[in-house]
C-alpha cells in the first residue's frame, strides 16, 4: 500500500520538476545586471551571511538611486554546506546570473569557485578567506585576507606589541578556517620567537565544554590565549574562562567579529577581547559614519567587518562596471574578461582599506587593524 | 494469445522487480529527453548525480536495516571511506589514465572494496550486537571514521604517495600536490561522475539486491531477521551470513560514497557525520524497510524537494520538515491507506464489469 502512495508521490516529483524546469528556462531582461551569491543565511553560520546579505543589499540600493548603471541582488541560501552551495550556485545561475559575490564562507566557496571558474563567471567572495578558494582560478577574487595572512598578522602584531609573553592557543582541528590559521600563527610565532606554551584542539561535536582546554592554558600559565575560531565556541570560551576566575587577554581573527550580535550573549564578557580585522565601525571617516548608520537603520544592529567586505565588494564591482562600460545586456562570460581586466589593474577604496589591489592569484592587499571591545563595542587599537 | 497471455503473467516479485527497474529507466530516459531539448534547468542538472548517490547509500542501508534487520547509525562512514578512497584514487592516476570513464570504474571499485573490507573487519566485532546496541557502536563508527579522515593527511609527488597523521607533515617535494589535507579535506578532485554512471550503479544494485532477496542466501537472511532463534536451530549460519550481508551492504555504500566524491570539486570529512547517517535511515524508514522501490523513491524525493522549495526563501527548510512530516503521517495513517485500497478495489471492479460487457455485447 504504502508503495502506491510513494508512486504517486513520485510521479507528482516529476510534474513539479517539469514545472520548475520549465518555469527557469527563460530569464528575462530588466536592465539591470544581476548579481548573485550564495551564504549561509541559515544554520549556525547565519550571522555572517546574513551581514553580507544585509549589507550587498544597502550598496546596492545607494547605487541604482545615483541612476545610471542598475544592480539587482539575490542571495541563494547555502547552509554552510559544500553540496548545497552547488545546488544554491546552480538556481543562481538559472536566474541569469552575470557576476557573483562567491559565497561568503570557505567551505561553500571552495565547491561553489570552481564552478565559477569552469563557467566563466566572474566572483568576488566578500569573506571566504581559504587560499585554495583562488588557488588555480583567474576569475575569483577575494576582498578579506586569506587564513594564512591573518595567522601571520596576528602573530606579528602580538610579537610587536608586547602583547604577551606566554602564549595558548585554542583551535578546532576539523575546520578548515581555523586549522589554516594557526598553522600560518605557529610558523610565524616560531620565527618571532614567540613562545606557545599550549596548544589544544576541540572539534564540532566537542564544542560545548572547553574546561579542559583552558586549565590547560591555566597550568601552563599562558597570559594570552588566541582563538583562531568562528563566535559561537569563542562566546563559550570566554564565559567559561569568566566561571574559572582565570583571565588572560584573549585575541582573536575576523570570525570573532559577530560576538556583540550574538543573541543571548552577554557582552561584558568580551570586554578587553582583542581581535585583527581591516573593519572598524566606529571610525569616523565619512563613509564608514554613513554605511553604519544606513545599517543600524535598517537592521537594528552594528555591522560587522562581513557586512563592510560585502559591501566593498559590490562597490568594486561598481566599479570595475563603470572603467569597463560593462552594460547588463552582456553576458556573463564577456563581463568576467572586463573584471578580470579591471581586477587585476584598478585601486578600490572602500569601508575595509584604502588603495586596495588584487594581485592576479586573486588575492588582496590591505592591512589588518587591531580592535578592542570596550563597552560592548569595537574600538580601534591604534 | 492465450500463451503469450501466460508468458506475460509475471509472479508478484517479478512485477515488482520489473516496475522498479521500468521506473529507474524511465526516469533516466525522461531526464536524458529534458537534457538534450535544453528543458532542464541548471539546478536540475547538477543534483543528478547526488541523487542517484543518495539512492544508491539508501538501498545500502535497506539491505541492513531492512533486510537483515540491523539498525545501523553510522551508514555515513561507509560512504566517507568510499568517498575519500575514491577520490584519492582517481586523483592520483589522473595523470596516467586519460578516459574518464575507466578512471571512474577503477576509483569506484577501489573505494568500494576498501569500504566492503573495513565493514567486514568491523562487523566481525560489532555484530555479536543487537538492537540498541548495534545501533550506538555503528554510531561510534561513524564518527571515528569522521575524526580519522578530518586527521589524515595524503600528497604525492615525484618520490611517491607521503602520508601524515594529526599534523601536516607531508613536506611535499617542489610540484608535489596535497589530495586530502585534514579538515580541509579533498580539493580539485577530477570530476568524472556522470549521470548515466549513476543510473547504471542504481541498476546495478537493485539487480545485486533484487537477486540476493531470491536466493538462498537472501532466504537465509530474512529468516534471521524474522527469528535468529528459528533459523539459528535449523542450522542456518547465523554469523557468516550477517556478516556478509553487512559487508556488501558496506560495498555498497562505498560506491555511492565515489559516486557522490567524484561528483564535487572538493569534499570535507565533516560532510559525511552523523546528519547524513541519519538522511539516508530516513531515506530507508520513509520508503519502507526492506522496500528497495520506496528507498529509491524516497531518496529522490526528499532529495530535490529542499531545492524545489527555494522560492519559499526564510520558510524553506520549515516547509520541508512539515511535507516530511505529512508523508511520514500520510502513509502510516490506516484509515487513508484503507480508504486507497478501497478504491483502488472499486476501479478494479468497474474495469473487469466493463470488460465483461463489452464481451457480452459482442456475443
Amino acid at each position: 500500500m504504502k508503495k502506491t502512495i510513494a508512486l504517486i508521490c513520485a510521479i507528482l516529483m516529476l510534474t513539479v520538476s517539469v514545472v520548475a524546469c520549465t518555469a527557469s528556462g527563460k530569464t528575462e531582461t530588466s536592465g539591470a545586471i544581476k548579481i548573485g551569491a550564495t551564504g549561509p543565511l541559515t544554520g549556525g553560520a547565519a550571522i555572517y551571511g546574513q551581514a553580507c546579505a544585509n549589507a550587498a543589499q544597502i550598496a546596492v540600493d545607494e547605487i541604482n538611486a545615483l541612476g545610471g548603471l542598475q544592480f539587482e541582488i539575490r542571495y541563494e541560501d547555502d547552509a554552510h554546506d559544500a553540496e548545497k552551495a552547488v545546488n544554491a550556485y546552480n538556481a543562481l545561475k538559472d536566474w541569469g546570473v552575470q557576476v557573483t559575490l562567491g559565497s561568503v564562507t570557505s567551505t561553500p566557496a571552495k565547491a561553489t569557485s570552481a564552478l565559477n571558474f569552469e563557467d566563466g563567471i566572474f566572483a568576488l567572495t566578500p569573506s571566504a578567506s581559504n587560499p585554495s578558494v583562488v588557488e588555480g582560478k583567474d576569475n575569483v577574487f577575494q576582498m578579506c585576507f586569506t587564513d594564512p595572512n591573518q595567522g601571520m598578522a596576528s602573530a606579528r602584531y602580538i610579537a610587536n606589541t608586547g602583547l604577551g609573553s606566554k602564549i595558548a592557543v585554542i583551535y578546532k582541528n576539523d575546520e578548515d578556517y581555523s586549522t589554516g590559521i594557526y598553522q600560518t600563527f605557529a610558523a610565524e610565532a616560531k620565527k618571532l620567537n614567540l613562545e606557545i606554551v599550549s596548544t589544544t584542539t576541540f572539534t564540532a561535536d566537542s564544542q560545548n565544554d572547553f574546561s579542559v582546554q583552558l586549565s590547560d592554558a591555566q597550568a601552563a600559565g599562558a597570559d594570552l590565549i588566541f582563538l583562531p575560531m568562528y563566535y559561537q565556541p569563542a562566546s563559550l570560551i570566554l564565559a567559561q574562562a569568566n566561571q574559572m576566575g582565570y583571565a588572560p587577554k584573549f585575541f582573536g581573527v575576523d570570525g570573532m567579529d559577530g560576538i556583540l550580535t550574538m543573541d543571548g550573549f552577554d557582552t561584558t564578557l568580551a570586554e578587553g577581547v582583542m581581535l585583527l580585522t581591516p573593519f572598524n565601525a566606529d571610525a569616523s571617516d565619512e563613509k564608514t559614519v554613513n554605511f553604519v548608520k544606513k545599517y543600524q537603520e535598517k537592521y537594528g544592529e552594528i555591522p560587522n567587518q562581513f557586512a563592510a567586505d560585502a559591501y566593498d565588494c559590490i562597490y568594486a564591482i561598481y566599479q570595475a562596471c563603470q572603467n569597463g562600460n560593462v552594460t547588463a545586456d552582456m553576458t556573463a562570460q564577456q563581463i568576467n574578461e572586463i573584471m578580470k581586466a579591471q581586477f587585476t589593474s584598478m585601486s578600490f577604496d572602500g569601508l575595509t582599506g584604502e588603495k586596495m589591489v588584487w594581485g592576479t592569484d586573486g588575492m588582496v592587499a590591505k592591512d589588518p587593524h587591531g580592535m578592542v571591545i570596550q563597552n560592548g563595542a569595537y574600538v580601534g587599537m591604534d | 494469445m492465450e500463451q503469450m497471455k501466460k508468458k506475460l503473467h509475471l509472479g508478484k516479485t517479478n512485477r515488482e522487480k520489473v516496475t522498479t527497474f521500468g521506473l529507474v529507466i524511465a526516469l533516466y530516459v525522461f531526464v536524458e529527453i529534458l537534457q538534450r531539448t535544453g528543458n532542464l534547468s541548471n539546478l536540475m542538472r547538477g543534483q543528478l548525480v547526488p541523487i542517484c548517490a543518495y539512492m544508491i547509500m539508501a538501498l545500502s542501508l535497506n539491505l541492513t536495516v531492512g533486510i537483515l534487520g540491523e539498525l545501523s547509525l553510522g551508514h555515513a562512514g561507509f560512504v566517507s571511506i568510499g568517498a575519500f578512497t575514491g577520490v584519492t584514487v582517481a586523483s592520483l592516476l589522473r595523470p596516467v589514465v586519460s578516459q574518464n570513464w575507466i578512471l571512474f570504474v577503477i576509483a569506484l571499485v577501489a573505494g568500494g572494496t576498501l569500504a566492503g573490507i573495513v565493514g567486514f573487519l568491523i562487523g566481525i566485532p560489532v555484530l555479536r550486537l543487537r538492537g540498541d546496541y548495534l545501533a550506538i557502536v555503528t554510531l561510534a563508527f561513524g564518527e571515528i571514521v569522521k575524526s580519522l579522515v578530518n586527521n589524515l593527511y595524503i600528497g604525492f609527488d615525484q618520490n611517491g604517495i607521503h602520508f601524515a597523521f594529526l599534523h601536516d607533515t607531508l613536506n611535499l617535494a617542489e610540484g608535489g600536490k596535497k589530495i586530502i589535507a585534514g579538515p580541509m579535506g579533498a580539493t580539485t578532485i577530477p570530476k568524472v561522475s556522470t549521470f548515466l554512471a549513476g543510473v547504471l550503479l542504481v541498476l546495478f544494485c537493485l539487480y545485486f539486491l533484487y537477486r540476493l532477496l531470491g536466493s538462498k542466501m537472501g532466504r537465509a537472511i530474512k529468516a534471521m531477521r524474522d527469528n535468529s532463534i528459528a533459523a539459528e536451530s535449523v542450522g542456518i549460519n547465523i554469523t557468516r551470513y550477517k556478516l556478509t550481508a553487512f559487508t556488501m551492504s558496506a560495498f555498497m555504500a562505498g560506491m555511492g560514497g565515489v559516486l557522490f566524491g567524484l561528483n564535487y570539486s572538493s569534499i570535507i570529512a565533516g560532510k559525511f557525520n552523523v546528519d547524513l547517517s541519519i538522511l539516508i535511515l530516513v531515506f530507508v524508514v520513509l520508503g519502507g524497510l526492506g522496500n528497495l522501490r520506496g528507498s529509491i523513491i524516497a531518496a529522490g524525493v526528499l532529495t530535490v524537494l529542499p531545492e524545489l522549495l527555494r522560492s519559499l526563501r526564510d520558510y524553506r527548510m520549515l516547509a520541508y520538515s512539515i511535507v516530511l512530516i505529512a508523508i511520514m503521517l500520510i502513509t502510516n495513517n490506516q484509515i487513508l491507506v484503507q480508504w486507497w485500497t478501497q478504491r483502488k478495489k472499486d476501479l478494479k471492479n468497474m474495469f473487469t464489469r466493463l470488460r465483461k460487457s463489452g464481451q457480452g455485447g459482442e456475443g
